[in-house]
C-alpha cells in the first residue's frame, strides 16, 4: 500500500465526517460536493477512471444542484 | 494495514448511519443516506484492486498487461449514476413533506395524520 | 422515548454493527491481491471478441448488459416519481425575471455551455475506446443545458427544453436500449447479445452493438437529469410569490 493511497484514505474519511457533522444547508451543498472530489482522486489512484468520471460528473452537476434547489424550495413554501 | 481501504468502507457507512439517526433535517438526511451508499463505492473498487496494476483499458498500453477487474469498475459506474437519482426523488419526497407539514424536522413527523 | 434514550441504544448498536461489519470485512482476501478469476479472463479475452479497448465499457454495454438495462429503468422510474410528486396542478408559471445581470458572467457562461456541449458528445461518442460512455457524457450534455439556466435566465432554459421534447427522448432512449436487445432476439442469437460487424479495434467504428447501446444509453441519462432539473425548477417559479401578477 504506497503511502499516496494511506492519505487519500484518511482524507476521504475526515471529509465523511465533515459532511455528516454539517448542519447549514448551504455549506452541506458545499462539503457534499468536495466530498465528491476527494472519492474522485480515490477512485483514481485506486486505478478506476470511468468510475472517477462518473463520480465527478455527479458530485460537480448533480449532487449540489438537487441540494440548492430543495434548499430553496423549503425557503419559499 | 492492508485492510485499511475496507475499514475506510466500515468507517463510512457507520458515519452515515449516524448522520440519518441524529439528523434534525430531512434534506441533509438524505446527503447522509448518500454517504452511506458511497461506503460501497469503496468497498467494491478495493476488493478489485490488484498491486502494480493499471486501469482497464487497453487504449495505449499493450494488450497484455496486468489490469484490475473491469467487473467490479462496472457495478460501481452504475451504482454512482442511480445514488443521484435516488437523491432526487428523496428531496422530492422532502419537498412534499414540507408542504403539507410546514416542518422539515423528522422528530416532529411522528404521527401519520389521515 | 427520548432523544437521550435513542442515541444510547444507537451507541450501542452501532458498537455492535461495527464489529460485525469488520469481522465480516477481515474474511476478504488481502487489499491488493486480487484473486477471482472473472477479471482476468474479461481483461484477457474482451479486447480480442469485441475489438474495443475500454473493457469497463465492454461489460457494462455487452457482457452485463441486462444490468445496465435494469439500471436505464431505475432511472427513468425516479423521474418518473418525481414528476409525479412534483408535477400536480399548477397555476399560470407567471413571470420570473430572474435574468442574469452580470455581463461577463452571461458571456463566459453562455460561450462555456457550447463546449460543455461538445464536449459531453464527444465523451458519449468515444465511451468504448476511453474513459467515458453513455453515463458520464449524458450527464455533461445535460449540465450543458443546465449552465443556460445559471449563466441566462430561467425562461431561456425553457425555451431549450421543451418538456415535450426531452420527454421523447427519455423515452425513446429507455426503449430503444431494450427495442436492440430484441433485435438482437430477432436475429438468432441471446438477448442482447452482440451483433454488427466488428470493425478495427481502436477506431469509433468497433464493438457492434454497443455503439448503439451506449448512444441509446446517453439519451436516456441527458434526458433524465434535465427532466428532473426542469420539475424542481417549475416548482420553484409556481411558489413565487412576487411571480403572480
Amino acid at each position: 500500500m504506497i503511502p499516496l493511497q494511506a492519505t487519500v484514505i484518511g482524507l476521504v474519511a475526515v471529509g465523511a465526517l465533515a459532511v455528516v457533522l454539517t448542519r447549514d444547508l448551504i455549506r452541506l451543498a458545499m462539503a457534499s460536493s468536495l466530498y465528491a472530489l476527494l472519492l474522485v482522486v480515490l477512485f483514481l489512484v485506486l486505478q478506476a477512471p470511468d468510475v472517477a468520471l462518473s463520480e465527478l460528473v455527479v458530485g460537480a452537476v448533480g449532487f449540489p444542484l438537487a441540494i440548492v434547489v430543495a434548499i430553496s424550495l423549503e425557503r419559499k413554501g | 494495514m492492508s485492510y485499511l481501504p475496507y475499514a475506510l468502507a466500515v468507517w463510512i457507512f457507520v458515519v452515515g448511519l449516524y448522520g440519518v439517526v441524529t439528523s434534525r433535517n430531512l434534506i441533509h438526511l438524505a446527503v447522509c443516506l448518500s454517504v452511506m451508499q458511497s461506503s460501497t463505492y469503496v468497498l467494491l473498487l478495493s476488493i478489485g484492486y490488484l498491486n502494480g496494476a493499471t486501469a482497464p483499458i487497453f487504449a495505449d498500453v499493450p494488450k497484455g498487461t496486468r489490469a484490475v477487474d473491469p467487473v467490479v469498475q462496472a457495478l460501481a459506474l452504475t451504482d454512482v449514476v442511480v445514488s443521484v437519482t435516488v437523491l432526487a426523488l428523496l428531496l422530492a419526497l422532502a419537498i412534499q413533506v414540507q408542504k403539507r407539514t410546514e416542518t422539515l424536522d423528522p422528530d416532529e413527523l411522528r404521527a401519520m395524520r389521515g | 422515548m427520548s432523544r437521550g434514550l435513542r442515541l444510547g441504544l444507537f451507541a450501542v448498536s452501532a458498537a455492535g454493527l461495527t464489529a460485525l461489519l469488520l469481522w465480516g470485512v477481515a474474511g476478504l482476501p488481502d487489499f491488493g491481491h486480487y484473486r477471482g478469476p472473472y477479471g482476468f479472463v474479461l481483461n484477457a479475452s474482451a479486447p480480442g471478441e469485441r475489438h474495443v479497448t475500454n473493457v469497463v465499457a465492454a461489460v457494462v454495454f455487452d457482457y452485463r448488459g441486462f444490468d445496465t438495462l435494469g439500471e436505464e429503468f431505475i432511472l427513468f422510474a425516479s423521474v418518473m416519481g418525481v414528476a409525479l410528486l412534483l408535477r400536480d396542478v399548477r397555476d399560470d408559471p407567471g413571470r420570473r425575471d430572474d435574468a442574469m445581470r452580470s455581463d461577463a458572467v452571461r458571456m463566459v457562461g453562455l460561450g462555456f455551455a457550447a463546449v460543455l456541449l461538445v464536449t459531453g458528445l464527444y465523451v458519449v461518442a468515444h465511451g468504448y475506446l476511453t474513459p467515458g460512455g453513455g453515463f458520464q457524457g449524458g450527464v455533461v450534455v445535460a449540465s450543458a443545458f443546465i449552465l443556460v439556466y445559471l449563466a441566462g435566465e430561467y425562461r431561456a432554459y425553457r425555451r431549450l427544453t421543451p418538456t415535450a421534447a426531452v420527454d421523447v427522448f427519455e423515452g425513446s432512449g429507455a426503449g430503444g436500449y431494450a427495442v436492440i436487445g430484441v433485435v438482437s432476439l430477432l436475429l438468432g442469437s441471446a438477448f442482447l447479445h452482440n451483433f454488427g460487424p466488428l470493425g478495427t479495434s481502436g477506431t469509433l467504428a468497433s464493438g457492434g452493438s454497443i455503439a448503439f447501446l451506449n448512444v441509446a444509453s446517453a439519451l436516456e441519462v441527458s434526458a433524465a437529469f434535465m427532466l428532473l432539473f426542469t420539475e424542481f425548477l417549475e416548482e420553484l417559479s409556481a411558489l413565487r410569490p412576487e411571480a403572480r401578477s
